[in-house]
């Protein structure tokens, strides 16, 4: 690939084809030949046997002119063929790479600089929070600019399609609750007390969570992905920039959706709990389906459902705030609207667990 | 690859395009010269982008063939299109960056797809064709953050990736002030003369089509079918039907206003 004579002629010859492979060789290449070749000398080429070529030989010349210039090498082209020269004057000889120094921080910094992180975006979420809240009574009053057709969709969004997957896992749940419950209880002669865990278990507690619980992953996840996706086709920008509220266009409604779907939701996942506990009392135990009825009637209060309910409703705002606020602050990037809608689903979850944690606390203390 | 003495890259014949029941074009023939500039040009709404879509297989056609170096491409099976699209590159109107990955990494990927090159290797290549465009000092950044000129330079470096034989852009100057569009064009020229490549643009910027194209077809809205072939220059100058003189000379002539844009909004 190189011969020596009074000024070096590099001879370049066969195919220079990047893909498959020439490119390995390259380094070596020109470091041979600018071992070579002395100080401040005239290197000419060769390119009798030059075969096919494309961005290979362009990176090889590349390369050596980088090589040569650090050498005070001249480099004589002439012999080149024209279309490389033309490629060769489009490339600027490698610059020194300017990297940014990393700042090194210590735990301590790091721990604040997180911690004032979660601070800012709980007041962030808060300040949402009043912020629907406020939409909400200017939405009442007729002075929003929400749409009536965007609220009626997110209802039937949040709703109806959503019915199937709550009925599938409230009527599960209230299965297993009389299951366990029937197996243990069957021990003490027990039986029909059955149908007070699983009317307690179910309306105080399960049919709020697990509802709150599907929702978060199945509508919260999808209200963090809708609103990623539309920070990156900067449509965001584009309500922002036209004037129209983001808060009345996209979140209100959504809110407003989820929150009063919820509670009705629940309801029904009660219902159809009760149902999946009765299914499974009958089939196990020696009750009648009227003793079961009786018994659960007896068992749960209204204050029971009411307790349930108020609990469903701050489920319902909880999720849908968090899905929009956290696609909301997502990037602009593809793999930004799946971490969203990931972000937003565990957010939902634990906050709604967390919340029903709250919830059995002040309950408990004040003796609902 | 067809031992024909000189085939055309491209030969196009007959087709017909049509999202459903709506035909977008009908009749569309001409054939690319290996190495030439060819433009396909028409007013908002014509079809342009989607006569390129048919031709980088994204939408196959109602009717008619389209031939690369003499193989009818729709006819090839998938295995085999995927083949030669690997010879294509395609610079899309926003430059269809991957979105989270560095400019670097998009430039990357089709070589770690296709070659089996070492990670060396593929660094100093991404490194060359970031060059190329301008952009050897941004590879490290992620797409999100680069200008929309940068979007589209680092999108036809990653079109380089793989040296392809046939370039496709979809309106590369849309978009550009005229100092960046005219360095687009003259990057074009020299990819086109350095590479040797064939290059298929799309677009209505007219300053560039005349400086860069030698040949060239010219689709008509309201007939849906095209109207002229030829380079841009000579039918700016030749041309006599009336829609392609307005189009030609900004609509200078006022003559054909109402069949040069449609309804629809594809372009």
């Amino acid at each position: 690939m190189r011969r020596e004579e009074s000024h070096s002629v590099v001879a370049i010859s066969g195919d220079w084809i990047a893909r498959n492979g020439c490119v390995d060789t390259i380094d070596a290449a020109v470091t041979q030949i600018m071992a070579q070749a002395a100080e401040g000398t005239e290197i000419a080429f060769d390119v009798a046997a030059l075969g096919r070529w494309d961005s290979g030989l362009i990176a090889m010349l590349w390369q050596l002119r980088t090589a040569a210039a650090g050498k005070r090498a001249v480099l004589q082209t002439a012999a080149l063929p024209a279309a490389a020269l033309r490629l060769l004057a489009l490339l600027q000889d490698c610059p020194p790479q300017t990297t940014v120094p990393a700042v090194l921080t210590g735990l301590s910094t790091r721990l604040g600089q997180r911690a004032l992180a979660t601070w800012t975006e709980l007041l962030a979420v808060c300040a949402l929070l009043g912020d629907s809240i406020l939409h909400a009574f200017g939405a009442m009053r007729g002075g929003s600019r929400m749409q009536g057709g965007d609220l009626v969709d997110c209802l039937r969004d949040a709703g109806g399609s959503a019915l199937p997957i709550v009925a599938i896992v409230n009527f599960l749940v209230g299965g297993i609750l009389a299951f366990v419950g029937a197996v243990q209880l069957r021990r003490f002669g027990a039986d029909v007390f059955v149908a007070n865990l699983v009317g307690i278990a179910l309306v105080r507690e399960m049919a709020a969570v697990m509802t709150a619980i599907v929702m978060a992953g199945r509508t919260g996840g999808a209200y963090a992905a809708h609103i990623a996706t539309m920070q990156g086709n900067e449509e965001i920008d584009a309500l922002r920039a036209t004037g129209i509220p983001v808060q009345d266009y996209l979140i209100l409604p959504r809110v407003l959706a989820l929150t009063a779907t919820m509670p009705l939701l629940y309801l029904y996942g009660c219902a159809i709990g009760l149902l999946g506990g009765m299914t499974v009392a009958i089939g196990m135990l020696a009750i009648t389906p009227t003793a079961y009825f009786e018994q659960t009637r007896a068992a749960v209060s209204a204050s029971q459902f009411v307790f349930g309910f108020s609990k469903s409703i701050a489920f319902g705002a909880l999720v849908a705030l968090a899905g929009c606020h956290i696609g909301l602050r997502a990037g602009r990037s593809a793999s930004d609207v799946g971490n969203s809608a990931t972000r937003a689903v565990v957010v939902g979850i634990v906050g709604v667990i967390a919340l029903d944690a709250v919830f059995a606390i002040c309950a408990n203390a004040l003796d609902f | 690859m067809a031992a024909k003495s000189d085939p055309a890259m491209l030969e196009v014949a007959g087709l017909t395009l049509a999202f459903g029941e709506h035909v977008i074009q009908h009749d569309v023939s001409f054939d690319v010269k290996r190495g030439s500039i060819f433009a396909i040009m028409g007013g908002s709404g014509c079809g342009k982008s989607t006569l390129l879509k048919s031709l980088i297989g994204l939408l196959r056609p109602v009717a008619g063939t389209v031939r690369v170096l003499g193989e009818d491409y729709w006819a090839a099976s998938g295995v085999r299109r995927a083949d030669l699209g690997r010879g294509f590159g395609v610079l899309f109107q926003s430059g269809a960056l991957w979105s989270s990955l560095t400019v670097a990494e998009n430039v990357a990927l089709p070589m770690r797809m296709f070659t089996s090159l070492d990670e060396a290797s593929i660094d100093l290549l991404v490194r060359l064709k970031l060059a190329m465009v301008g952009l050897d000092a941004d590879g490290g950044r992620m797409p999100a953050e680069l200008s929309g000129g940068m979007r589209k330079r680092a999108g036809l470096a990653r079109a380089l990736a793989l040296d392809p034989e046939v370039l496709f852009f979809d309106e590369p100057s849309a978009g550009l002030d005229p100092v960046t569009s005219r360095r687009m064009d003259n990057l074009i020229l020299d990819l086109r003369e350095g590479f040797g490549a064939t290059i298929i643009i799309v677009s209505h910027e007219l300053a560039s089509l005349f400086a860069i194209a030698d040949d060239g077809i010219f689709l008509d809205a309201g007939t849906r079918t095209p109207i002229a072939h030829g380079a841009p220059s000579v039918l700016r100058d030749t041309c006599g039907t009336p829609v392609v003189r307005a189009f030609m000379h900004r609509g200078a002539s006022g003559e054909a206003r109402h069949s040069g844009t449609n309804d629809d909004a594809r372009n």
